[in-house]
């Protein structure tokens, strides 16, 4: 009798537990929290495990971090590849943005551009990046225009096909009730668009940094790339990896505080429920 | 007050060679109130988009107050689709101050009581019923103040209660408009309950087969004893009209 009891009370423990863990793993902040939790701690078992300077454990890369933040050139070098980043990603999206509208909607501009479309996506980044130093010199707009040549034909590629779906019938009210142009194109065109912006503004900002670096470690005397650039000389894997996680929080941020709000505000409308 | 004079030779699909329509030639009187009725697939919306601008009419005779329909005369059509077609990203209020030059709160949030939903101006279409969001369509309509308004089969795949309360809506609203109406349906006792007068075309090359005036005293009843009368009278006559023939056997 007393056995089965102690016996039932062990498997309600166990349920609480179970459910305990499900809406941990279920909660999207401490689901988010637990991840980081399980990485850091397999980097720093491998860390341990391997015992080498090639593979820092966390402890060495945080001191790594301080230093570089405190006494480096970190915040310097930051800020320039952001604004670089920055610059160029607003370029590249406007113009994307303007190409991939006009192939879409024209059938003609399309079979025109199309070859060229193909090519430009397909030539390697760097490439376009020598190629942009060899014709402009080493200066800040040869960098800038090297990231925007690679990011323009990937956004046009969405953007278009975005503009190809457009929804008929919605621009037929517009027609109907003869809207002005402006007002069709930003409340009836545009924000059927507005996911494949989102979605390739998204793609874009981490294909830009990563592009961003190259073009810094090739030809610029500052930012992210050309300090990643000078640890490798040293052989620094501890201030390499202490960039790389600055770099990587400061995407972060952007994702939470811009596109997350950005995302909820595009959505309004399409995802509710019926009242 | 619009009146119109339309006469279609033929109209052709687009980049093709079937014939949609074929020698449609009737007039409609300022304020009138005309229902047509066809088969499926006989090129009734065609005719609609046709008349709005929205399909292509070189060639074809289309006056309107004896001016060409859509040469730039400025005059204000309202146009009813068979879906709501309704901007998803704009709320209710949003979609009706769309269609209107200059900001009218005021007349919005009237026309929003009109029909039947005040205090639902800031929900998404999508928080509405398929009933509602046709009732903002209509709303939509009525807020250029009209001459003219199209209505492509507007109750189509609503609950019989909703659509009824729907064509009341309409009747008090036409009243109150003084537009003057084209209203496509499949449904013989709607095109009774509203119309002046009933255009009945054939299946596809559609031409008109018949046309009558509905005499029956205004307000008319939903399948009121006189109405039901009238159908059944025009029914024995023509027993395939509904299917596109004249044919008596």
């Amino acid at each position: 009798m007393i056995t089965i009891k102690k016996h039932t009370n062990e498997q309600v423990l166990t349920r609480r537990l179970f459910t305990l863990l499900v809406s941990v793993f279920m909660s999207p902040v401490y689901g988010r929290l637990l991840m980081l939790i399980i990485i850091a701690s397999v980097w720093q078992s491998i860390a341990w495990y391997v015992n080498s300077a090639d593979f820092p454990s966390l402890f060495i890369i945080i001191e790594s971090f301080i230093y570089h933040f405190f006494q480096g050139d970190m915040l310097i070098n930051l800020s320039v590849t952001l604004t670089r980043v920055l610059l160029s990603f607003t370029i590249a999206m406007i113009l994307g943005v303007i190409i991939g509208i006009l192939m879409g909607i024209s059938k003609r501009l399309n079979q025109l551009s199309d070859t060229l479309l193909i090519i430009v996506l397909n030539i390697p980044a760097l490439v376009t990046i020598l190629l942009c130093y060899i014709w402009f010199g080493l200066v800040e707009s040869a960098a800038i225009l090297a990231v925007v040549i690679n990011k323009i034909p990937t956004v046009v590629v969405m953007i278009r096909e975005g503009a190809r779906v457009v929804d008929e019938d919605l621009l037929s009210v517009a027609k109907v009730y003869k809207l002005s142009l402006s007002k069709t194109f930003f409340s009836v065109f545009l924000p059927q668009l507005y996911p494949y912006i989102m979605a390739s503004a998204r793609a874009g900002l981490s294909l830009i940094w990563k592009i961003v670096l190259v073009v810094e470690l090739l030809g610029r005397s500052d930012g992210v790339g050309f300090a990643l650039n000078t640890l490798f000389q040293f052989f620094d894997i501890a201030g390499i990896l202490a960039y790389t996680f600055a770099f990587i929080s400061i995407v972060l941020v952007i994702e939470n505080l811009i596109f997350r709000p950005l995302d909820k505000l595009i959505a309004r409308g399409v995802h509710h429920d019926r009242a | 007050m619009i009146e119109l004079d339309i006469a279609i030779k033929n109209k052709y699909y687009a980049n093709s060679a079937a014939v949609v329509l074929k020698d449609i030639e009737f007039t409609v009187k300022p304020g009138e109130f005309i229902a047509i009725i066809g088969p499926s697939g006989s090129g009734k919306t065609t005719l609609l988009n046709m008349l709005s601008g929205l399909e292509d009419a070189t060639g074809q005779k289309l006056l309107c107050n004896s001016k060409e329909l859509n040469g730039g005369e400025e005059y204000q059509l309202g146009y009813v689709f068979q879906q709501p077609r309704l901007m998803p990203w704009l709320t209710v209020k949003q979609n009706l101050q769309l269609v209107l030059p200059t900001a009218q709160n005021q007349k919005i949030e009237t026309l929003l009581t009109q029909v039947g939903l005040a205090g639902k101006g800031d929900y998404y279409p999508k928080q509405l019923s398929g009933g509602m969001q046709r009732r903002v369509a209509i709303a939509r309509a009525f807020a250029v103040n009209p001459e003219l308004i199209l209505l492509d089969e507007p109750f189509n795949s609503l609950d019989a209660p909703t659509a009824a309360k729907l064509r009341l809506l309409l009747v008090s609203l036409c009243k109150s408009c003084g537009s003057t109406v084209i209203f496509v349906t499949h449904d013989l006792s709607e095109a009774i309950y509203l119309a002046d007068r009933i255009i009945f075309m054939s299946n596809s090359p559609s031409s008109i087969i018949h046309q009558v005036c509905v005499d029956l005293p205004k307000p008319r009843k939903e399948s009121g004893s006189a109405e039901l009368a009238w159908q059944a009278k025009l029914m024995a006559q023509y027993p395939k009209i509904l299917s596109g023939s004249i044919a008596t056997d």
